[in-house]
């Protein structure tokens, strides 16, 4: 139905948050759920903000197909060490320059698996970074 | 409560939206924190922080809040003022504290957007 690469710079704090508002409008010409695009919003955008802060260069892409949306966040960047670390909430290595915008208190990792239906993460020390989330569009009749 | 009665309450000054000052709301979130704003704020509520820059409307943006209201003096960035008309979304800045701000607006009848965290 769609597919699409977005480019994300590292260090460009004050592009942060376009590739993620890019996304937003393309899945709302979709006229998907609004709930979907919040969800898909906010995974991207927290994804977004971890490549700007940490890695050198990196990309979102975005797949939508019938019944669910996959995002994979993709960067070249120091990696992360310890993935189980980085995943408890509130543990960060972020700079003095992120927090000031409002992050780095720990809680990104946490909130993109908390609002994706699947959630994948892998990591090379000195490489990079792939995180693979996937949001249902269509509820499943056996939630809630 | 409508922007406009915030805006009194407040003694607040709008830098974004003033053709949008009917709009009504009914809840708010408020944190410095974006990553909690990401993780607890809901859609159409008001977004009350301490912080200025221009993550503050992308995070309202990708979290559809209303408005945002700027405490404690903070005076928007160039450039979260320019983000915040693209976004259309109204910016209010006022001298209170925080505390007062959503100590005022509870007392008007504007609630918490959740009471509890796990209780979305």
């Amino acid at each position: 139905m769609y597919e699409g690469c977005f480019i994300v710079a590292g260090g460009n704090f004050d592009k942060a948050g376009e590739v993620s508002g890019s996304i937003k409008t393309i899945l709302k010409q979709m006229r998907l759920p609004v709930d979907v695009i919040r969800k898909v919003a906010l995974v991207t955008y927290e994804s977004e903000i971890n490549i700007v802060s940490y890695a050198r260069k990196g990309m979102i892409r975005l797949h939508v197909v019938t019944g669910s949306i996959m995002i994979e966040a993709i960067d070249e960047g120091p990696g992360i060490p310890d993935i189980e670390l980085a995943m408890q909430p509130g543990y960060s290595t972020a700079s003095p320059r992120v927090r000031e915008m409002g992050f780095g208190a720990g809680m990104g990792l946490c909130n993109i698996r908390s609002f994706s239906d699947t959630f994948k993460i892998s990591s090379e020390v000195g490489r990079g970074t792939y995180l693979k989330m996937i949001i249902k569009t269509i509820a499943d009749p056996l939630d809630n | 409560m409508n922007l406009y009665e915030i805006k009194e309450l407040l003694e607040a000054e709008v830098i974004v939206g003033e053709d949008k000052l009917d709009m009504e709301v009914k809840t708010a979130f408020m944190a410095d924190l974006m990553s909690d704003v990401l993780a607890f704020a809901t859609a159409g509520s008001l977004l009350i922080t301490g912080l200025a820059n221009a993550q503050v409307l992308r995070t309202a943006d990708v979290m559809d809040i209303s408005a945002v209201i700027m405490g404690r003096g903070k005076m928007p960035s160039p450039e979260a003022v320019q983000l915040a008309r693209e976004l259309n979304i109204p910016v209010l800045t006022t001298k209170f504290i925080l505390f007062e701000v959503a100590g005022r607006l509870y007392l008007k009848g504007v609630k918490g957007c959740i009471e509890k965290v796990g209780s979305k």
